[in-house]
């Protein structure tokens, strides 16, 4: 940066003039919003956005409120097992698709990966309801799975992605090396490939997560009866209403996330190197 | 961690079947935050009976699932225009309200409707308008016309809303050129056109949540639904509700059992409970729109029973409408229009 | 690598072997992928020639209708046919705030994910989660999150007005530039979490090296973090520009409305517009044209990077 600065800091590779700023401005930028929310959940007004004094109603208010508990659970339900499935699935699909030489089929695996990020999310959400509804009553099976499919298919690329620009600058001399010395293929990978691909799975499947919990519009054609998510539940009151209920319930799941972040810290404070 | 996994998909498709199989239950299938949670549980605790409920956010997206089959829902509740939709399309249970023992509490102007002749499939749940809402701070002037959002007075100019609903507001704009809803007429259509074009510029948004925006000032005007409307009033006494003389649309939600349902006897059950006045004065009172059953008002909030926003005027009682289903021709007009306004 | 294209003998059976590994690791994505990702693209494209049905939904009966007024105009006034301006327009502003909306974040995500992976080992995985914090809030409550900041009494115009920067509130809800923030906000951590990915290993010997050789911090930046970070770049690029063309929750409620964007289009004919075909034709034009970038995008890094793999 231009500051002016008197003594020189020791000189530093990772350093970049300007980074630190722009990435503080990012964190300020990503949670300025955010506190708004949190402040606003102890609003005592009746709207979302009118302040009229402290209260902790839209608590009481959301504990009371069966609808919105549920659809909060089964909203984190289907995170959870949509991001693990697909994370799972898109690691060992990236595995297959880099590091190799082009072969026949490559381009056409990954354009399918990539296809439910290039199909507006309305045209899935309504396919999906016809194919779906044709399953349900052919069947009669209801059940969350549907939801669990469409989630899991839509969440690969994002799991995908990452983790294959991981792979991509992984060269395979340590592989290499260890099938030399006749390590077989699933030790070199569960002792060599996994824990260098780690980074690239953790992103991908935060990201899987985090896209999970955020669709509206594939969830709201293809849920059946009971199977509302806490998106569709505000979907469903967008054209009235919006209570600070769910700035409540909002808040509640980033104090949970935040409780995350703080046992991985320690974890990895305690076990990491 | 994958055993957790593991087990909660378990539970959660367990719990799903187990949905399936048991008999007293009704899953109701609803607009968003419009069913009063006291409502069901009364309903619950009276037949011993497991209600779930799952919102929609329109008509069409109702429509569509219902039409694709496998929902699992027993009971909708589409706007007046689209109950004629399900009844023509087969998706409505023929349950003869009209022969349960509560319709005799259903006002005389519910009893017949043009949508649903002799109440022979519907129920009625909320009715209401859709007016201009005006913040009379702002603008002294008559607020009982559709000039207000169409041909804007100076001070409201670049403060208006419209509700993003293509069908209402085109119907409004064919009303105030002095057409009907859903005409094919095109010089009617042309002349709704230049008018909503040159309107556009003076309004600052098309978007939904009257009730907490207009009293924060992010406009002083606008095309809305009257509950809303209402709604916003209790919040910022200036804020009052018009009946455009031109002419306004009245709509009405019905409740009606659908044909693939799974629990008929005890949808029907609902059905005849939602027409008893004590329960419909719940719907109302939580979604502050007027139900049309007679009696109710007597258990509904003070403040509710004279507003002019839920209770039309008599002076303008004959300018309102149903606005219908629009034909495919007629819907394709609306679009096009539709698509040159917001591109 | 190159000989491979001789394959013979030993050199092909091996090839032939890792090929089947290859496919077999990526078949179950794949079949999954089928089933709730292509099964409902073959029906939209079939969707695409059929004819509206009355009340939505298709009826099945040939019609190139659809196609047809994607691309032309048929004036209900006049009977005359044009080139559909609005929905080139509309496709215009699209591709425009979604681009916009791809660089702001990689201008304010590259700095914010380089920071974090310099970070020391141990606490990388903790910026890295915070980053995605606010994303465990639904992309509805964010967006209204953000309406609360820049609404006419949000938190810029009331924090400007008590410095006394400006004395009227600016109008920045309801346009372009609203919608621009919040797809930015909605979709920074699609674009931070890949360039992580990928900077996390990025190797500082060489960076050291660049400095040996009298390199500045802007060329060394320029010339050998961004080459060697530049598939976390792509994959991020790609995750923020593609959602934020088919966006419609964002326009609708931060831009107000009155502006629609593709998403918006597209979901007016399946919805109000009750016209299915259009709607899927529509979306077959915007799946075209992502899928012809995509394309140039893996032609161009095979003949750049095929001698790396």
């Amino acid at each position: 940066m231009i500051s002016p600065i008197r003594k020189r800091p020791p000189f530093s590779l990772k350093s970049q003039p300007g980074f630190g700023t722009i990435a503080g401005l990012c964190f300020v930028m990503l949670y300025a919003p955010i506190i708004t929310l949190v402040v606003y959940s102890f609003n005592a007004g009746k709207y979302i956005s009118m302040w009229e004094g402290f209260s902790l109603q839209w608590y009481v208010a959301a504990w009371g409120n069966e609808a919105v508990q549920d659809a909060t659970i089964r909203s984190l339900y289907l995170a959870a097992q949509a991001s693990v499935y697909s994370t799972i699935l898109a690691t060992m699909a990236a595995l297959g698709t880099t590091r190799t030489p082009p072969f026949r089929g490559l381009t056409a695996i990954y354009a399918m990966i990539n296809q439910p990020l290039m199909v507006p999310e309305i045209v899935t959400a309504v396919a999906l309801l016809i194919l779906f509804a044709m399953i349900k009553s052919l069947t009669g099976i209801q059940g969350m799975v549907y939801l669990v499919i469409a989630h899991t298919a839509f969440c690969i690329p994002f799991a995908y992605l990452p983790i294959r620009a991981r792979l991509e600058g992984m060269d395979l001399i340590l592989e290499t090396a260890a099938a030399d010395l006749y390590a077989t293929p699933w030790k070199t990978f569960w002792r060599i490939t996994l824990p260098l691909l780690w980074p690239g799975i953790i992103a991908g499947a935060m990201l899987a997560f985090v896209i999970s919990l955020d669709d509206v519009v594939i969830t709201e054609f293809v849920k059946s009866s009971g199977q509302e998510t806490l998106p569709t539940y505000m979907l469903g009151q967008l054209r009235r209403v919006i209570t600070p209920e769910i700035n409540a319930i909002s808040t509640l799941l980033l104090g949970l996330s935040m409780l995350v972040v703080c046992v991985l810290f320690f974890i990895e404070r305690k076990f990491g190197k | 961690m994958k055993m957790n996994v593991v087990f909660v998909t378990v539970a959660v498709i367990g719990l799903c079947f187990a949905g399936v199989v048991h008999s007293s239950e009704l899953n109701l299938y609803n607009w968003g935050n419009y069913t009063s949670p006291d409502l069901i549980k009364k309903f619950e605790a009276q037949y011993d009976v497991n209600v779930t409920i799952t919102d929609y956010d329109s008509n069409t997206t109702a429509l569509a699932k219902v039409k694709a089959g496998g929902h699992g829902f027993d009971i909708v509740v589409p706007s007046a225009n689209y109950v004629k939709v399900f009844i023509e399309e087969g998706l409505a249970l023929e349950v003869r309200p009209d022969q349960m023992e509560n319709f005799k509490h259903v006002a005389p102007q519910w009893r017949n409707p043009s949508f649903d002749p002799g109440r022979r499939y519907s129920v009625p749940w909320l009715w209401g308008t859709v007016g201009v809402a005006v913040d009379t701070d702002v603008y002294k002037g008559d607020i009982n016309t559709a000039s207000i959002v169409f041909d804007p007075p100076e001070e409201l100019a670049g403060k208006i809303n419209m509700a993003p609903e293509m069908g209402d507001v085109l119907g409004m704009a064919l009303k105030y050129v002095g057409s009907e809803p859903c005409t094919t007429d095109k010089v009617a259509l042309k002349k709704a056109r230049d008018l909503l074009m040159a309107a556009k510029p003076k309004w600052v948004s098309m978007d939904y949540g009257l009730t907490e925006k207009m009293p924060r000032g992010d406009f002083s005007a606008a095309l809305y639904w009257n509950g809303a409307v209402y709604r916003a009033g209790l919040a910022k006494p200036s804020i009052k509700f018009g009946y455009p003389r031109e002419g306004y649309e009245i709509w009405m939600d019905n409740a009606l059992v659908l044909k693939d349902a799974k629990n008929v006897e005890t949808a029907k059950l609902f059905l005849n409970f939602i027409m008893d006045p004590e329960n419909a004065a719940l719907i109302s009172t939580f979604a502050r729109y007027a139900n049309g059953i007679s009696g109710s008002e007597a258990f509904m909030p003070d403040e509710m029973k004279t507003a002019s926003a839920i209770n039309i005027p008599d002076e303008f009682k004959d300018a309102g409408m149903f606005f219908p289903a629009c034909s495919k021709e007629a819907t394709e007009y609306y679009t096009a229009i539709w698509t040159e306004l917001t591109k | 690598m190159k000989n491979d294209k001789l394959a013979s003998g030993p050199v092909g059976d091996m090839q032939r072997k890792r090929t089947r590994r290859n496919w077999l690791l990526s078949a179950p994505a794949l079949v999954v992928l089928a089933a709730a990702a292509s099964g409902p693209l073959l029906i939209v494209l079939v969707y695409s020639v059929l004819s509206a049905g009355e009340y939505g939904g298709v009826v099945w009966k040939f019609s190139t209708d659809a196609w047809f007024n994607v691309v032309f105009f048929r004036d209900i006034f006049d009977g005359t046919t044009t080139l559909a301006d609005a929905h080139m327009k509309i496709l215009w502003r699209s591709v425009r705030l979604s681009f916009m909306t791809t660089l702001i974040t990689l201008t304010i995500g590259f700095p914010t994910a380089y920071v974090i992976a310099t970070r020391p080992r141990e606490t990388r995985s903790f910026w890295l989660f915070l980053i995605t914090v606010p994303f465990w809030t639904n992309l509805l409550i964010r967006t209204f999150a953000i309406l609360e900041v820049i609404r006419n009494e949000g938190l810029i115009n009331i924090g400007l007005q008590m410095l006394g920067v400006i004395d009227k509130p600016i109008q920045m809800l309801y346009t372009d530039f609203a919608i621009m923030v919040g797809m930015t906000y909605v979709y920074l951590p699609l674009m931070v979490l890949p360039l992580y990915a990928s900077m996390e290993r990025l190797d500082f010997n060489l960076v050291e090296a660049a400095y040996d050789l009298y390199a500045t911090r802007r060329k060394v930046l320029r010339r050998v973090i961004i080459p060697l970070v530049k598939p976390g770049i792509i994959a991020g690029s790609i995750l923020v520009f593609i959602p934020s063309l088919g966006a419609f929750v964002t326009p609708r409620v931060l831009g107000g409305g009155k502006k629609m964007m593709l998403g918006n289009l597209i979901e007016l004919q399946f919805g109000a517009g009750r016209n299915w075909p259009l709607g899927a034709a529509l979306s077959v034009t915007l799946l075209a044209l992502v899928m012809a970038a995509l394309l140039i995008y893996v032609r161009s890094t095979q003949s750049h990077s095929g001698s790396v793999r």
